[in-house]
């Protein structure tokens, strides 16, 4: 009973926390993308549009460790009795991709493309995935710089 | 040392292809950061102290994988792959490799 207890106090507790961490998160999210806008990403092997001669490019990386909440976690465990999609961890990875992507272009905001992008997920703690739910994700790729971005960038 | 994930270095021409090197590192995690983790589980989130731990994990393996391609004499190292498997509960390997050249 006492077990029961502390169960529904983690489900609650994990509803409202995170409920609001996740809104939080999208919401800065939403707004970085916004201002990020300039600097595009593909995942093409040759940079898109018109650019001007390279003068550089190097690997550029973002990693993002994210977990879901106790009330989700229990959501996912009610949805592997009936089937069907699990919204919850859908939300998870959506986050945690567009995360990884948005510290890897944090980590570069001077190139002007960033091209062949890939991203990696993998579950950090295999051998006990029934206590964490945790996923990383790793987005990686190289970031140009062109003559003329630079020209651009130095009467600044 | 010049690093990208595409099949050359843009700018440049490869003049002598040195062959695959890699690097790889396994980490585990410690105990302050996992009962972290596991109040995180709770209220959901980003575990930042994983978040480090894998990042500087990454940048040990790129280190190595790098000395490897500075003993082979190359300049370059291009098409290089990531990736993460986990070898043990708590144990994380990362491997990273690309092909080492030489650029001019």
């Amino acid at each position: 009973m006492e077990n029961l207890a502390i169960v529904a106090v983690f489900i609650a507790l994990g509803y409202f926390f995170g409920r609001m961490a996740e809104s939080r998160h999208y919401q800065s999210i939403h707004e970085r993308e916004q201002a990020f806008l300039h600097l595009p990403t593909t995942s093409s092997k040759k940079p898109l549009g018109h650019i001007g001669p390279i003068t550089q490019a190097r690997l550029v990386q973002g990693n993002v460790v994210i977990s879901v909440d106790y009330f989700k976690r229990f959501l996912a465990t009610l949805r592997n009795i009936f089937g069907g999609t699990i919204q919850a961890y859908e939300t998870l990875l959506d986050r945690a991709r567009r995360e990884a992507v948005l510290r890897l272009k944090e980590s570069c905001p001077d190139a002007d493309q960033i091209i062949n992008l890939r991203l990696e997920t993998s579950s950090i703690s295999k051998g006990d995935t029934e206590r964490i739910g945790s996923v990383e994700v790793l987005a990686y790729g190289t970031a140009i710089y062109s003559q003329q971005n630079t020209s651009q960038a130095a009467p600044q | 040392m010049f690093l990208t994930n595409i099949e050359d270095v843009p700018g440049k021409t490869i003049t002598v292809c040195h062959g695959i090197v890699s690097g790889s590192t396994v980490r585990a995690k410690h105990v302050g950061r996992d009962i972290m983790a596991s109040f995180k589980n709770i209220f959901g989130g980003e575990l930042k102290g994983y978040t480090e731990l894998l990042g500087e994990s990454r940048e040990q393996a790129i280190d190595r994988m790098k000395g490897q391609a500075q003993q082979m004499g190359a300049n370059a190292i291009v098409n290089v792959r990531f990736s993460t498997s986990s070898v043990a509960a708590g144990a994380a390997e990362i491997y990273v490799y690309g092909t080492a050249v030489t650029v001019e």
